[in-house]
């Protein structure tokens, strides 16, 4: 199992643009919202933390299809399955490369990102912080979109339908520590709730990449 | 005498086309019945005046949005667990049903929004996770539209309505949440069960149980469709072989 995350991680790192594109996005989409609400310091204040969690999100969504996509197609993904290592695990795996090499990155780039958003004093430990606890259950759940929609042709419009929606409870969590972080708020609730839905799609989440799996594989 | 018999797609069409014109009927019976009552035979609210009948469309509206997935959700189940082919088609069946009936209970509830609260949309926690529930329906027909292969396309929006309900109901707490966290004040919240008079509710049923029986219905009707396109594939498939042969 380590073989196959330093395999996953060695392939990203070498074939380029894994997660080298995924922080490039977060870039993009940061710079360009002030373009579209204006320059204006107190309102980007007010945003910073969502749009920080927003970038975050879609860069993340945007590298699902790298997931499974490319062992897909050359048949290692088979082999995977074939091999004496539970399915579970090989999309657990490939959930915590795909952590490693766009969700850590994405974390240790936002704060970072939130300079060019006028992100007041206290927000910046605590977008750090939720996006450090919120992005592995993204990747944890798009993994699951990968898996639903690894045998088809053009999934990737299909894929973001499918996995947005189900980002749903992480990004309110999240984007409300961060929020309520960045204008000293009390934020046990949503932080815990946060830590709870990380660690539960963790935990069960496998289960359900696997079962689709199996199917697009048989 | 079990339910399972259903299971058999021949005994499912002739039962469900010999329940289907009493179904038909005792709909428009009601939905008519329940929408004249209420529009026509109840008198305006003291407040809301005749705005408050929209409530005859968008409750019973709303009702279905939520059922129709949670029949989805024991459809997938039961295809899940027993590989009954009519379980998946009556899932497939239902969701159109299901996303029509989310939307209209978003646009009346717009509707009655506007000249109550004054305005079209407010990202109250009802409206938003029905706006989410929305999104979970469209992503379940892009799936089944997207795969080719029937049993792989069962099997996999199966899974996703096991996972899309879980999420949608921790979508559901999270946005009461939310909403809570960013303003206070709950006074767009109505709760609108609670103040419903005799006058109104006696109507308001009839609708929701027109509703839920046009409901299943449909259901039946499209199942039907669904089986006789699978096997008309199934013919064509044959034709086609016989052909290369």
């Amino acid at each position: 199992m380590s073989a196959l995350l330093l395999r996953d991680l060695r392939l990203a790192l070498r074939a380029g643009g894994g997660f080298g594109l995924g922080l490039a996005f977060f870039l993009i989409v940061t710079v360009m919202v002030p373009f579209s609400v204006g320059p204006t310091p107190e309102t980007l204040a007010v945003i910073a933390p969502g749009v920080l969690w927003l970038g975050a999100l879609l860069a993340c969504l945007l590298s699902l299809d790298r997931v499974l996509a490319l062992d897909w197609e050359d048949g290692s993904l088979d082999l995977l399955a074939t091999a004496p290592v539970p399915l579970e695990a090989v999309v657990s795996i490939k959930a915590l490369a795909h952590w490693l090499t766009t969700g850590l990155p994405l974390v240790l780039a936002a704060p970072l990102l939130g300079v060019l958003l006028n992100l007041p004093a206290p927000g910046y430990l605590w977008i750090t912080l939720s996006l450090l606890i919120g992005t592995p259950a993204l990747s944890v759940i798009g993994t699951f979109g990968a898996a639903l929609t690894v045998g088809l042709k053009r999934g990737g419009l299909l894929l973001s339908l499918l996995v947005m929606p189900l980002y749903v409870p992480v990004l309110i969590f999240g984007a409300e520590v961060a929020r309520r972080g960045a204008s000293h708020l009390p934020l046990e609730a949503p932080l815990l709730m946060l830590a709870g839905l990380t660690l539960g799609t963790i935990a069960l989440m496998p289960f359900a990449s696997a079962a689709v799996l199996r199917v697009n594989l048989r | 005498m079990s339910i399972w018999e259903y299971a058999n797609p021949k005994k499912f069409l002739t039962t469900s086309e010999r329940l289907l014109p009493p179904l038909w009927g005792l709909s428009a019976v009601l939905m008519l019945g329940g929408l004249i009552w209420g529009f026509f035979f109840t008198p305006d609210d003291y407040r809301q005046g005749a705005t408050v009948k929209i409530i005859y469309l968008h409750v019973p509206a709303a009702l279905m949005a939520i059922n129709a997935w949670f029949m989805m959700l024991v459809a997938s189940l039961i295809w899940v667990i027993r590989r009954h082919h009519v379980s998946a088609l009556a899932a497939r069946a239902a969701a159109p049903v299901g996303i029509v009936m989310t939307l209209i209970a978003l646009v009346t509830g717009a509707i009655w929004g506007q000249p109550m609260w004054g305005t079209w949309w407010a990202w109250d926690p009802r409206l938003t996770s029905f706006l989410v529930l929305f999104l979970f329906y469209l992503g379940y027909i892009a799936l089944w539209e997207a795969i080719d292969n029937p049993d792989t396309a069962a099997d996999l929006t199966a899974i996703l309505c096991l996972v899309g309900s879980v999420f949608a109901v921790l979508s559901r707490y999270a946005v009461n949440f939310w909403n809570q966290g960013l303003h206070q004040g709950a006074s767009l919240s109505l709760d609108k069960e609670e103040n419903v008079a005799d006058v109104f509710a006696y109507p308001l049923y009839a609708c929701m149980a027109g509703f839920a029986v046009f409901f299943v219905a449909l259901v039946f009707y499209r199942t039907g469709t669904e089986i006789r396109a699978r096997r008309m594939a199934a013919l064509i498939a044959r034709e086609r072989m016989a052909a290369d042969a």
